[in-house]
């Protein structure tokens, strides 16, 4: 959008001739002091005449050149006289103007200030957004100006409360009455930070304007406590969903087989890397399609892990069951030497997988509460592994033969599974699950080849938690350990938080050892 | 076992080079984490020194002796960096070892190198509160970094922060950085609960409940700011998750002390844009010094094939490896020796023309340098824009005026 107002402002400029504004305060945009910068930007933003916004914008994008006393503006190919607009060669020694937060701050509202009279409505709309922060008392009068011109409802109601902060500040006692009242009903949490100043007589003379500003806070912050629970659940769930995905594989591989897996952790690293591996390959082969990585590292990861899962289980494992201590030591072993083999390849370093463009940022719900997309897409994903390892579990013939190897070996092999190759399925499953969890971790946590032992501890409380066996006591323990934790995290900080967890489940697995699930039966004394 | 995992390294190919070297070796430890929470910083410094070494053969050695680096992996874990340096002064018979980032690792080898009396090059900032004869601190002290900082997010030009995050990892560092910052905030009139204070073990990676807490806390009247002093690979996450919450610098900065240009190449940069940083160096400085630096360290990753060889970046730790090295040199050919006390009394009043664009210079009493500060926004190519930087270098105060007592302590290290 932005580009393309450019390229039509630059058109215009080419058309007519170049319009600059006036050249004394251009050239105060170079000064040295940053404060002589900003009376220029907001001169020349009020005064508003054309080939401002590009000015400006030049300067927003560190394109805005200068050298002793004369400023260029680079477009990406030419470099123009910012005052002539003649193309020139950038001379030696021209330098762009350093722009630091405090006057992109003022950059941008000056910016979306010009653009509130714009045509589009998109563009009025995105400027109206912008201007909901820092908004200074310079920017009142354009603002109503702006608001009296606006039809549209949804611009309207920004401006409004654009212009109510803005007025925050006003001299008459009446006016700021009015912008308490107005910011009364915008129920964010910047809002209340701009009025919290005027509940107190401090920061604010007036004792109506006071008492208004302590009503309206009080308002806001009921609306706004609201958002602070479902985030802190939220963030909960989240967590939740991460050890779910990365205790899965484990709930079928110890859950439900009873191998205790030390290179379970190992499984999600391979998961982990694959999706760092397809990443490189898109990168390399399509580049256009760099944003589609990630569902197509899912079934990679998943065969990857599982290929490695069936060689652990044929070469090592199978000869150990019933044997704890020595699958232990041995799946021990193989942690380590996947751990180092991962470090011959790629590297001690951790490697960087970026989030795909549909995965950044975050959806808005409430004005305190943005869920990030990364996390939503985790907890949907997380569902999706959980419900598919429920149907290979209970609605196939694997997840049925599995069952009954597991129950009683002997018996399901005298009715003619073959036992064997269903142990190797079976963990070949739980390996490849752990790779999808890979996945998963790969988009929140750091990729390196040591990643696996961060998890597998989690893992396994999941699991021990949940109750060994149990498919849906691993759910609910993911879900429990994640909330708990996260509501310990919001009230201790994460140090203690992590060490209260590990004490209360200490405390729980000594008074109920057989986890929140038990089996009942016969079975349950194996 | 514990030989296997010395690797030393390949300059002895380079000692027969068509340069007159004769003599033994001087041999140089490289003591960095190269796998484990803290690879993501201490790699690239062992590449550094590898490149340095490399050069300085290529140029006749030292006192007419190639230089052989010995290079062993602590792996991020604190007692081993102790268990290694006693391996490489006593068992390799190192002259100097360049190494440490955490000053944990730091605090763990320290009684080694006095027991043994062996040559510490430190090339991080840290938070002062030492001084040994042993070590020679060549990145900032406090006053070099922690304290100007801040002092940038009180002025105007900085925002006029009102209330502060400090917000580390949970060990040494952060909690004296910090204790010493409530101390200076407190003379500027910060009230105690306008400061909040946060830890994070080493290697956390969930930020959500953290970022909630800091957009909670800034939303109550006054304008906010962050000290992080995360170290390692932490900060991917908490930076991804700053990003995704939408936290702008331009409403809430976050100025960090153990983040550079290394640490950001992993992370998607736009949404950051004007978070700050402060050191002693940044690349995107413009001298004649720092592009040599810059074009030195880009032409020798090229050709040892190191990964993603395109974009490596140099930082201000890397900068403090370069002048520490340098000044070694110069010491040990004015003493004319390697010996550990000789060495020492030479370093005293050492200079080097610095990439920062400075000429810096080693205190002749207290083992720091004297080292400009610059403080730096991210922009959204991951380098850094300087926003603020001092007149000239500053002199490091390792035992900071805001902690009680220290106006007592000496500024030269016991027993020099």
């Amino acid at each position: 959008m932005k580009k393309r107002l450019l390229t039509l402002l630059l058109l215009a400029g080419a058309l007519s001739a170049w319009a600059a504004p006036d050249p004394a305060l251009v050239r105060q945009l170079a000064a040295d002091d940053n404060s002589d910068k900003i009376a220029a930007i907001q001169q020349l933003a009020a005064a508003a005449e054309p080939g401002t916004t590009r000015l400006l914008q030049a300067m927003a994008d560190d394109s805005l050149y200068a050298l002793d006393g004369k400023l260029f503006v680079f477009d990406g190919e030419n470099t123009l006289d910012a005052l002539s607009g003649e193309t020139v060669e950038l001379p030696e020694g021209a330098d762009t103007i350093t722009v630091n937060n405090r006057l992109r701050g003022e950059l941008a509202n000056a910016l979306a200030a010009l653009k509130l009279f714009d045509d589009d409505r998109e563009v009025r709309l995105s400027a109206a957004q912008e201007l909901q922060s820092n908004v200074g008392a310079e920017l009142a009068p354009v603002l109503a100006k702006a608001k009296a011109a606006e039809k549209d409802a949804e611009i309207l109601a920004l401006l409004v409360s654009a212009h109510a902060k803005a007025s925050l500040q006003d001299a008459d006692p009446a006016v700021r009455l009015a912008a308490v009242e107005a910011l009364a009903s915008v129920n964010t949490p910047a809002v209340r930070s701009l009025l919290l100043p005027l509940t107190e007589a401090a920061g604010e003379s007036d004792a109506a304007v006071r008492n208004a500003a302590v009503a309206a806070v009080k308002s806001i912050e009921r609306s706004l406590a609201w958002g602070d629970t479902l985030a802190a659940v939220f963030t909960g769930l989240s967590l939740g969903s991460i050890l779910l995905l990365a205790a899965l594989g484990l709930a079928i591989t110890y859950g439900v087989m009873g191998i205790i897996n030390m290179a379970h952790g190992e499984l999600l690293m391979i998961g982990a890397y694959s999706a760092y591996l397809m990443q490189s390959l898109f990168r390399s082969q399509f580049p256009e399609l760099i944003d589609w990585y990630l569902p197509a590292a899912i079934p990679v990861a998943f065969f990857t892990a599982a290929a490695v899962g069936v060689l652990m289980e044929r070469t090592v494992i199978r000869w150990l069951y019933g044997r704890t201590l020595e699958t232990l030591l041995a799946t021990w072993g193989l942690s380590l030497i996947l751990i180092q083999a991962a470090r011959v390849i790629f590297g001690a370093q951790n490697v960087e997988v970026s989030n795909p463009s549909w995965m950044s940022g975050g959806v808005e719900l409430l004005p305190n509460l943005i869920l990030p997309w990364n996390r939503v897409i985790i907890i949907g994903f997380a569902l999706f592994v959980l419900f598919l390892v429920w149907v290979l579990m209970n609605k196939t013939r694997l997840g049925m033969f599995v069952r009954a190897v597991t129950q009683n070996r002997a018996m399901a092999g005298c009715v003619g599974v073959p036992t064997a190759r269903i142990d190797t399925m079976a963990f070949a499953l739980g390996a490849g699950i752990a790779g999808l969890g890979g996945v998963a971790l790969s988009q929140i946590s750091n990729v390196g080849p040591d990643m696996g032992q961060g998890y597998i501890v989690d893992s396994f409380m999941v699991v021990v938690v949940g109750g060994v066996g149990q498919l849906a006591g691993a759910v609910w323990a993911a879900l429990g350990l994640g909330i708990f934790s996260k509501l310990l995290e919001g009230w201790a900080g994460a140090v203690i938080a992590k060490i209260m967890i590990l004490v209360a489940i200490i405390i729980f697995i000594q008074k109920r050892p057989q986890g929140i699930f038990a089996l009942k039966g016969r079975f349950a004394d194996q | 076992m514990k030989h296997l995992l010395f690797t030393t390294a390949l300059c002895a190919s380079f000692a027969t080079s068509a340069l007159a070297q004769s003599g033994e070796p001087i041999r140089i430890g490289i003591l960095h984490s190269l796998s484990g929470t803290m690879a993501i910083s201490e790699t690239t410094l062992r590449d550094a020194m590898l490149m340095l070494i490399e050069q300085q053969n290529a140029r006749g050695g030292v006192l007419g002796r190639p230089l052989e680096a010995v290079v062993v992996d602590p792996a991020s874990d604190w007692p081993r960096f102790a268990e290694l340096a006693r391996e490489l002064i006593a068992g390799q018979g190192v002259s100097a070892v360049f190494g440490c980032w955490t000053s944990v690792s730091r605090k763990s080898v320290l009684p080694v190198f006095e027991e043994l009396n062996g040559l510490l090059f430190y090339p991080v900032q840290y938070e002062g509160e030492e001084l040994s004869k042993n070590v020679f601190y060549t990145g900032a002290a406090p006053n070099q970094q922690a304290i100007p900082a801040v002092e940038y997010l009180l002025s105007e030009e900085g925002g006029g922060a009102k209330r502060f995050v400090l917000l580390g990892t949970d060990y040494v560092y952060p909690r004296t950085t910090n204790k010493i910052l409530r101390a200076f905030l407190k003379s500027k009139g910060v009230a105690d609960a306008d400061i909040m204070e946060e830890y994070t073990p080493f290697g956390h990676s969930d930020y959500q409940t953290i970022i909630a807490k800091i957009k909670k806390f800034a939303s109550e009247g006054k304008k906010t700011a962050v000290v992080s002093t995360i170290n390692g690979d932490s900060n991917v996450p908490f930076y991804k998750e700053l990003g995704n919450a939408g936290l702008k610098a331009t409403d809430v900065p976050v100025v960090a002390f153990s983040v550079g240009e290394e640490e950001l190449r992993g992370v998607d940069t736009k949404p950051l844009v004007g978070h700050l940083a402060a050191w002693n160096y940044f690349q995107s400085l413009k001298n004649p010094e720092n592009t040599k630096f810059i074009k030195m360290y880009k032409d020798w990753a090229v050709k040892q094939k190191l990964p993603n060889a395109s974009t490596v970046v140099t930082n201000d730790p890397m900068e403090a490896t370069y002048i520490g090295i340098n000044m070694w040199k110069q010491a040990v050919e004015k003493a004319k020796s390697t010996d550990t006390d000789k060495v020492i009394a030479a370093m005293a009043g050492q200079t080097f023309k610095a990439p920062s664009g400075f000429t810096v210079k080693m205190d002749e009493k207290n083992h720091h340098l004297h080292k400009p500060v610059f403080i730096g926004e991210v922009k959204a190519d991951g380098q850094f824009n300087v926003v603020w930087k001092t007149k000239g270098p500053v002199r490091a105060q390792p035992w900071s005026p805001f902690i009680e007592g220290n106006d007592k302590k000496k500024d030269v290290p016991e027993g020099k």
